[in-house]
């Protein structure tokens, strides 16, 4: 397709901002629609665009096929690490709550600044004096995640976007190669 | 009103694209169908209140699914042979299994139905968890996204499983063809 001058420009335009929205679903996936594995697939979709378009050897050059199966094994491993982490920090395998302690210390700055909450007792809350008021400013959707639960499936959905991608990628490297060895 | 009608028009466009590709003969037609179909199920799914499934659904039924055929189809003859006279057995299997099925929803709840078994087991306490006053907070998933929280949290394992299940496909599939491309070398060899 190299004398496809209107294709070979359209797919130059699109693919920045097909890379840049399998990141947005990628980490956005706790607040909207998405996730790991949406955001994997739409970014092998980018780099498969380019193989198609480009010619397989400028793809490969881009996500060298070495990189990629090692990447696949990568997700499966943060993903499974996650959940020995959770037991190293004394909890169950895949107990995201394990993983933050701060977790304790933000619950009671949330019933403060919700205002129809005041109802719960603020003396049981020992923690929550020794928390500065600008602790959790740099959450500023819901206040409320428990530290460690969001951790937890950011790093989760990094596994598995990882992994989804790669694999894909590795999938289309061989389809197209053997398409090229005939 | 103008929700039925787009409901309506989605079903027949689905129904005939599913008409049309049985009949087709030409394969990279077919596969362009298959696309078009995935497109229409993912619009369907997005008025089910399912935007996650129809992502899922546009990205890999339209995008990689498509892809893969269409890979597939290099290697391959682009036609379908022509079928050896009309039987009418095939239609029979169809027609009568089809219909089982659409007399099996008689017993399903109706959409959206607040009393449906689904939503009396363990998604009210999902939702439970969302809400940030209850007793003992710091234990709950407040992920806004109930989904994510759903399949990367409580089906934590599920989740993990599924990934090894994509991983695996990538090694078999890197096993299948690497084998080929060493017993080429060889041959090349001799």
């Amino acid at each position: 397709m190299r004398e496809q001058s209107i294709l070979r420009i359209v797919a130059k335009l699109l693919i920045p901002y097909i890379l840049l929205f399998a990141l947005y679903v990628q980490f956005h996936g706790d607040y909207g629609p998405g996730g790991g594995f949406q955001a994997g697939v739409i970014f092998a979709a980018g780099i498969i665009l380019y193989g198609l378009v480009f010619g397989l050897n400028a793809a490969r050059g881009v996500a060298p096929p070495l990189l990629m199966e090692t990447l696949a094994a990568l997700g499966v491993l943060i993903y499974a690490g996650t959940g020995v982490a959770a037991m190293l920090n004394g909890g169950n395998f895949l107990d995201y709550n394990a993983l933050g302690d701060h977790g304790k210390h933000h619950t009671p700055a949330v019933v403060q600044s919700g205002n129809h909450h005041t109802s719960v007792p603020k003396g049981d809350d020992s923690h929550h004096a020794s928390v500065p008021e600008g602790d959790d400013s740099h959450h500023e959707q819901p206040s409320f995640l428990p530290h460690g639960q969001h951790l937890g499936i950011l790093v989760v959905e990094l596994g598995v976007g990882l992994t989804v991608a790669a694999v894909m990628i590795t999938i289309f490297f061989a389809f197209a190669g053997r398409e090229q060895m005939q | 009103m103008t929700d039925n009608m787009i409901v309506i028009m989605l079903l027949a466009l689905l129904l005939g694209t599913a008409i049309t590709i049985a009949r087709m003969r030409d394969l990279w037609a077919a596969v362009m169908l298959t696309g078009i179909y995935s497109f229409l199920g993912a619009s369907w799914m997005l008025l089910l209140d399912a935007p996650d499934v129809a992502f899922t659904e546009a990205a890999v039924g339209a995008g990689i699914a498509t892809f893969l055929m269409l890979g597939t189809l290099a290697l391959t003859s682009r036609r379908a042979k022509a079928p050896k006279g009309r039987s009418l057995l095939p239609l029979a299997v169809v027609i009568v299994t089809g219909a089982a099925l659409v007399y099996g929803t008689f017993d399903m709840p109706f959409f959206g139905n607040p009393q449906a078994p689904v939503h009396q087991h363990v998604a009210p306490q999902y939702l439970a968890d969302r809400v940030p006053h209850n007793r003992d907070g710091r234990t709950k998933v407040n992920v806004p996204n109930i989904i994510t929280a759903v399949l990367a949290s409580y089906r934590g394992y599920d989740t993990l499983g599924e990934t090894v299940v994509i991983f695996t496909a990538g090694i078999g599939v890197l096993l299948l063809m690497r084998q080929r491309r060493t017993q080429d070398i060889a041959e090349d060899d001799k």
